[in-house]
This record gives structure tokens, sequence and C-alpha cells, in this order.
């Protein structure tokens, strides 16, 4: 983060003086700090009610219904860990809680979810900890608040109108996450040594 | 469409009251702690957005963005991607609070609903900050092998960039 910092001011001081923009960097390095004031002012509004609602969705067992609808699902996508019930209801309620976009329930459900992978490999990720992980890198938000507070802190009057292309561009990329799992660990098998360890997960994998 | 979208919120909030009153929940005390937990995250991207948004107005001044995007622009182009988002390209998987300042600085500096905006937009969506994330997962499970998980996270994230220019060229 250090060096983003330290790079992003840098290259803005010199390309500044190179290209004739010094004054304009001088203004911005002055203004900049209170933009981002403002922005978390005029997006916090819109974010917190939504999180008002996602916390009512929680209360009212959504969450956990829908972490019961995946389970068919996530039981073909993890099939080295489906047998294992304890991982699978962590792993299941972490990606109902990223699709309704409860981030402070996801990440440590999340945790508790690898940590319980790793268990049967450690130090090693198995082809389901990297599937778990990708899915997680991966935005599958239903309803991306935080980006909507964005759009409507610039002035916009519809900030939710980008669903449909959010939906549609999230699927694209998760699918392709998904697939590139499945391609990888055909590629990329652990090593000799790993592969004992990883025997029955991969065993069931395949 | 538009009205359907535009009313989407306010049925979700009817929709999710009623059933929560169903259930027997408190829906007006979810709500306010829910809020009060959304102003936490305020509070916690509040310093890192200072930080980071003066060096984005800094590197938006300097005019350093526009001839990264001038460079980058034959190879975006020919991926249907506006020149314009390639601060946000760059940074999206490493910083999620710096994809954040540079996604508002772009919705600002081009509108909230111009091509080049709603791209922005659709891209902050519709991906995550993946070498966080794969920094906070595996290392919580003492993973130091983490084999092809990154690449795999990172074709993710490219044709996550891709659909979204893609699907905004076809919504709008």
């Amino acid at each position: 983060m250090s060096a983003l910092w330290v790079g992003m001011i840098v290259i803005s001081l010199v390309c500044g003086l190179l290209t004739g923009n010094g004054e304009a960097v001088g203004a911005a390095a002055v203004s900049g700090a209170a933009q981002g004031v403002e922005l978390c002012l005029s997006m916090a509004g819109l974010l917190c009610l939504w999180t008002g609602v996602m916390e009512v969705m929680r209360r009212c067992g959504l969450a956990d219904k829908l972490s019961r609808l995946l389970r068919p699902l996530l039981h073909r996508l993890f099939p080295g860990v489906a047998g294992d019930k304890e991982v699978m209801d962590a792993v299941s309620a972490n990606i109902s809680a990223n699709l309704l976009g409860l981030g402070n329930a996801a990440t440590p459900l999340g945790l508790e979810a690898s940590r319980l992978m790793a268990r049967r490999s450690p130090g090693v990720a198995s082809d389901s900890l990297c599937m778990f992980v990708v899915c997680n890198t991966a935005s599958i938000q239903l309803i991306p608040t935080t980006v909507a507070g964005l759009r409507s802190a610039a002035g916009c009057t519809t900030p939710f109108d980008i669903l449909p292309a959010v939906w549609l561009a999230s699927t694209l990329s998760i699918l392709t996450g998904v697939t590139a799992v499945k391609v990888f660990s055909r590629l990329w098998p652990p090593s000799e040594e790993r592969r004992r360890l990883l025997s029955p997960a991969v065993g069931k994998a395949r | 469409m538009t009205l359907a979208l535009n009313l989407l919120m306010p049925v979700m909030l009817a929709g999710i009251s009623l059933y929560a009153m169903c259930k027997r929940v408190d829906v007006y005390d979810g709500i306010i702690h829910g809020a009060a937990e959304g102003l936490g995250v305020i509070y916690r991207i509040a310093p890192p957005l200072i930080a980071l948004m003066t060096a984005i107005a800094m590197l938006r001044a300097s005019g350093a963005l526009e001839l990264a995007a001038q460079a980058l622009a034959p190879v975006l182009s020919a991926l249907g991607i506006p020149a314009e988002t390639v601060g946000l390209l760059l940074v999206r998987p490493i910083s999620g609070s710096a994809a954040l300042g540079v996604g508002a600085d772009i919705i600002k500096t081009y509108g909230p609903n111009s091509q080049v905006g709603r791209v922005a937009a659709v891209m902050l969506g519709s991906t995550e900050t993946t070498f966080y994330t794969v920094a906070v997962y595996f290392g919580a499970a003492g993973i130091k092998k983490t084999r092809y998980a990154i690449p795999a996270a990172l074709c993710a994230d490219f044709v996550g960039f891709c659909a979204a220019a893609l699907a905004v060229r076809i919504f709008f």
C-alpha cells in the first residue's frame, strides 16, 4: 500500500512538472483530501440505509434460507469437501452473506471455512480451497450498494440502473473464475509429496 | 425497464420490511443497527480515502492518467474497454479503497450517466480486491503454496472488466 501511495505521489509530481501541469498538481494536493471527506459524506446515507436493510434481511432469516437454497450447487462446486458438513455450513453461509452484501458477516465465515479446508492439507491450497478463494475474489453481491452510493454522490438520480449490467458482468466473471479453477487444477497438479497429502480431496474432485 | 429498476429499491424496502414484520422481527431496530454498522464502514474507509483521493487528484491534475490511457488505448479498445478507465483497471485487484477513490474520480470527471462513468461503476460492482482477499484467506488458513489461485482469480477479473464494458454497451 505504501508503495502504491508513494508511486502515485511521485509520478504525479514528476509527470506534472514534465507536462507543465505543475500548478494544477499543487492545487490538487491541497484540495484532494477534502474530496475524500466529501465522498464519504455524500455516499454515507445510501450506504447506511442499505446496510440497515441487509441487517433486517439477516435477522429475518433470509440469509439462512438463501444458504440452504445454495447447498446443492455448492456441493457440485466443492466436491472435495462436500461430505464435510462443518465446512459446507461455513461455505454456504459465506457465499450467501456475499450475495446479500453482508461483508462484515461474510469475512469471518470465509476465514473459518478456509481454515477448516486447510486442515486436510496443511500449507498447500487444495482444489476446493482454491475454488473457494476464487469465488470470494469475484464479486457476487446482488445489490452493489457502495457503487450505488458512489453514483448518487455524483448526482445520479437512478444509481441502480446499472444493476442488469453488473449482474451480467459478475456472472461472466465468476463463470470464468470457476472454469479457470477447473482447468488449472488439471494443468497444475500438486507436486508428488503434496499429492499424497491431498489425495482424498483430489480423488473425489476428479 | 428503467421504471422497474427505479421501483426495485422501494419495492425491496417494502417487501423486506413486510416479510420481517410477519417473521416478528423488529424492522426499525434492525435498520437502525445496520445503519450504525454502515457508519462504521464509512468511518473505516474515510482515512484511506482522504489519503488516496489526494494522490488521485494529483495524478489526474498531472496528466499522468491521460498519458497512461493514451499508451494503453490500442490494447484496451481492442478489448472494448474505454481507455479512461485505465486507472481503475490497474488498482482494482490491489486495493479496494484506492479503486473506490479512482472510481469516484472517474464517475465525477465523466459523469455518472456517461458511458465511461457507467463502465467504471459496473467494473467496481462486478469485481473484488483480488490480492487482498487471497492474502487474507490463505493467511488465515496458513497456506504458503497458493498454486493456481491467483492466476485463476485474475482471469476472472480480466473477464469481469471486459464484460463490464460489454454489458454497458448492451444495456445502454
